[in-house]
């Protein structure tokens, strides 16, 4: 079976001031459908970069990208619209990435109005019916964005992305922002929508940790450059690039304390 | 806009108490003084609080002041409020077009409001009123045609800078077409400073048809402060009260245009601050 | 060992806040311990930082007493406490030379004169490990990483070798690799200067490797107070529990799935 996503030697430079530096070096790496792929480095390895050139936020210098066996590159205008429904994102800060006036219930309206998903009547219960499934209650629907907690908001992030039955999410730092006992709970929803719903997951993250719930492959970038990839376990538990053992070493672990009897 | 929140600003409550003032009394106009304003009310140059009939007196040809300050009221504030309407409506849809577009748009829009705004708004409306002819409707579009480059500018800086913005790339991640990103979620967000700028602009608007007015060039159908003031130029030792008492009313509209914004900034800031 | 802070029934209020941001907190520091302050947001750890240095927005109310009794006089920052913010981009003066930041702080608390002053900002640039310092010195801000700005961000607190080094989730900002560096150093300098130690964050694993003792804050009240070993074998609440548990380790697979 062919990957969902296949990306094949991304490249991007940008220019800072007269310096001329790149951001990405020929990364390539695929997703099969239903699977986690951990995109993990230090900050300025280029995780983002990826992201936002997958979202077509941004264009790269070089590369190719196929997603769902279309050239994604290479669309544009009505092809490209065609397409969103099947590739989205959540981002890390969840009060930035919203409309600052928006209520939950238009923010999960705007892809099911723009998508001809649910007509204008069944839309108030598609809207009550995506709120549960992560969770939320559909009282929440008349609330501001910034009423409500950090962890709900994300969870709405979700809401939102799931809304167009996508094939990919990419989150890009999805539970850095988030308290410690929300985070699990998090990546506990977002593993049980991948059971259920066989979305893939490109999972961008600097903690391992996160990573290692949720992912079963990872890539590790240091520099706009692919250094390692392989299955999550294997590469945490031996990593082989210096990048990965510099980022296992680095991430912390509770002690563990031996117990002497007294 | 937290109603309650707003009149615990004294600026607000200042403001609106003048507004209030100033609008009842072009609302009352016609029932307290049904009739001409223009119309002869009585013996010329009455000084005011002679007469109880006529309050504050009348002017050279006899005109009731009291009945020309209410029907004044009317003309200032339509004015002053459809002009600034007018500017801000158009004026926010060419910069927000300006400045999510980009490249050749921008630059076309940008090159046609430094044209507008390097023309002084006053000559240009008199021009605009010389050639077509006064009536209100005239003065309105005079002044909107100067006055629409503030808030073109300031909308299009919003809209550069939200458009960066994590909420603007989630619009497009979801799929929504760019007009609709650029009316629905930037635009409203690029409002406030815009709108901060609408009580200038109201009061700019009432003093140049006040001028317009004065110069003879508003619409001379109408009563207008303006008008009073310029009549009353001509008996300014014997009679000053005939133009200070327009010019207060003046005064008090543009101060309670300037306080009611204030309060209102202040207010949707204090707001915003505590998200 | 020799109490440098006692805390005594501390609470705080913000103006216009529903609910105090701190109640009743009882809390001693001795000379050169190292503790932790642990809880998520809205439990009041960087108010209880804040209060002790300071640095609480006049209005703000205060209950009950901080307490110096190994200082002779009120602790005054910059001298006495060196504070070190979570976010270095705004915690630095953005138009001025990192150089001239730390020679700043030496500077004004001990009395030394400018030039004096400015050979010991370079010393403590080499000894918080950034390269070239005499040459870094001439940077600003934005020229450095989020890293550096930091290290320059503790060159600055400890410029007058205050007695008590408070860390307000001082890496929090930065990503896995560069956190571990700045939790090091902050280990080393500690050490070697004999510095009491208040460490805020939210990541209860980080704070165990480094700190002596740990403090759980919940909702303005402290929750647990232990040895870090006593707290990471045998937690006595269960929100201290729920805190381990949801500690996503790299053998996390296995917890996570439950």
């Amino acid at each position: 079976m062919s990957a969902l996503l296949q990306v094949d030697g991304l490249s991007k430079r940008y220019r800072r001031g007269d310096r001329d530096f790149a951001a990405l070096d020929g990364v390539s790496f695929d997703i099969t459908t239903g699977e986690t792929l951990a995109l993990v480095g230090p900050s300025g390895s280029g995780k983002s970069t990826i992201a936002r050139i997958l979202l077509r936020l941004v264009e790269p210098d070089a590369g190719q990208v196929r997603f769902d066996g279309e050239d994604l590159l290479g669309l544009r205008g009505e092809a490209l619209r065609a397409v969103r429904p099947k590739l989205q994102m959540v981002f890390q800060d969840p009060l930035a990435a919203f409309n600052p006036r928006a209520t939950v219930a238009r923010l999960i309206d705007d892809p099911l109005r723009i998508h001809g998903l649910a007509g204008r009547a069944q839309r108030p219960q598609a809207i009550a019916a995506l709120l549960a499934r992560v969770g939320l209650s559909p009282e929440l629907a008349g609330r501001r964005v910034h009423e409500i907690s950090g962890g709900q908001r994300q969870r709405v992030a979700i809401a939102r992305a799931i809304a167009a039955r996508p094939r990919l999410i990419v989150l890009d730092e999805a539970v850095a922002a988030l308290d410690v006992l929300v985070r699990g709970d998090i990546l506990r929803l977002l593993r049980e929508l991948q059971a259920e719903e066989g979305i893939a997951y490109l999972f961008i993250s600097h903690d391992l940790g996160a990573v290692r719930a949720i992912a079963h492959r990872i890539a590790i970038m240091d520099a706009g450059r692919l250094v390692e990839q392989g299955a999550a376990a294997a590469v945490i538990a031996a990593p082989a690039s210096v990048t990965g053992r510099a980022l296992v070493a680095a991430t912390p672990e509770l002690p563990v304390i031996k117990e002497t009897a007294s | 806009m937290n109603l309650g929140r707003l009149f615990r600003s004294p600026e607000a409550v200042a403001g609106f108490a003048i507004l209030g003032l100033l609008a009842a009394m072009a609302l009352a106009a016609p029932l307290l003084f049904p009739g001409d304003p223009l119309a002869i009310a009585g013996q010329p140059l009455l000084r005011p609080f002679q007469d109880w009939a006529l309050p504050l007196g009348t002017d050279r040809l006899g005109r009731d002041v009291l009945a020309g300050l209410f029907h004044g009221a009317r003309t200032s504030l339509a004015v002053g409020l459809a002009a600034a309407a007018a500017s801000i409506l158009v004026g926010s849809i060419v910069g927000t077009v300006a400045g999510f577009a980009g490249g050749l748009v921008d630059e076309v829009l940008m090159r046609i409001t430094d044209a507008f705004q390097t023309v002084p708004g006053f000559l240009l409306s008199l021009a605009l009123v010389s050639v077509v002819g006064p009536s209100l409707a005239v003065v309105v579009v005079a002044i909107a045609l100067s006055a629409w480059t503030g808030p073109a500018r300031i909308a299009r800086a919003e809209v550069l800078s939200i458009r960066e913005r994590d909420f603007v790339a989630s619009a497009r991640v979801i799929g929504m077409n760019p007009v609709e990103i650029a009316f629905r979620e930037v635009l409203p967000n690029a409002l406030p400073p815009v709108l901060a700028l609408s009580s200038v602009i109201v009061a700019a608007a009432i003093l140049t048809e006040a001028a317009l007015s004065f110069l003879g060039l508003g619409d001379p159908n109408r009563v207008t402060w303006g008008g009073m003031i310029a009549e009353g130029r001509a008996v300014l030792r014997s009679a000053p009260y005939l133009s200070v008492i327009p010019g207060i009313a003046l005064v008090l509209a543009v101060l309670g245009v300037y306080l009611a914004g204030e309060g209102v900034v202040e207010s949707s800031a204090a707001r915003e601050g505590q998200a | 060992m020799t109490r440098l802070l006692s805390l005594h029934e501390l609470g705080v209020r913000y103006r216009g806040a529903a609910a105090p941001a701190l109640e009743d907190v009882d809390l001693d520091l001795a000379a050169g311990e190292r503790l932790a302050i642990i809880g998520e947001s809205g439990s009041g750890k960087s108010t209880l930082a804040r209060a002790v240095a300071g640095l609480l927005p006049q209005t703000a109310t205060l209950q009950g007493t901080i307490a110096w009794p190994g200082l002779d006089r009120q602790a005054r920052n910059g001298g006495d406490i060196g504070f070190v913010f979570q976010d270095p981009a705004s915690s630095l003066d953005p138009v001025m030379s990192v150089g001239d930041q730390v020679t700043e702080v030496a500077h004004a608390n001990l009395g030394l004169n400018w030039r004096a002053a400015r050979r010991l900002a370079v010393e403590l640039l080499d000894r918080v490990q950034l390269p070239e310092p005499a040459v870094l010195a001439h940077s600003y801000p934005h020229q450095l990483s989020g890293g550096q700005k930091q290290r320059v961000a503790i060159a600055a607190a400890i410029a007058a070798r205050p007695r008590l080094l408070i860390a307000d989730e001082a890496t929090s900002a930065l990503d896995t690799i560069v956190q571990a560096e700045i939790v090091a150093l902050i280990r080393e300098l500690v050490t070697e200067d004999g510095m009491a130690l208040i460490f805020v964050s939210h990541d209860i694993a980080l704070a165990a490797n480094l700190a002596d003792r740990i403090a759980v804050f919940r909702h303005g009240r402290m929750v647990e107070m232990a040895m870090t070993a006593e707290l990471v074998s045998r937690p006595k609440t269960n929100y201290s529990r729920a805190l381990l548990a949801a500690h996503l380790g790299l053998d996390a697979h296995a917890e996570a799935r439950k």
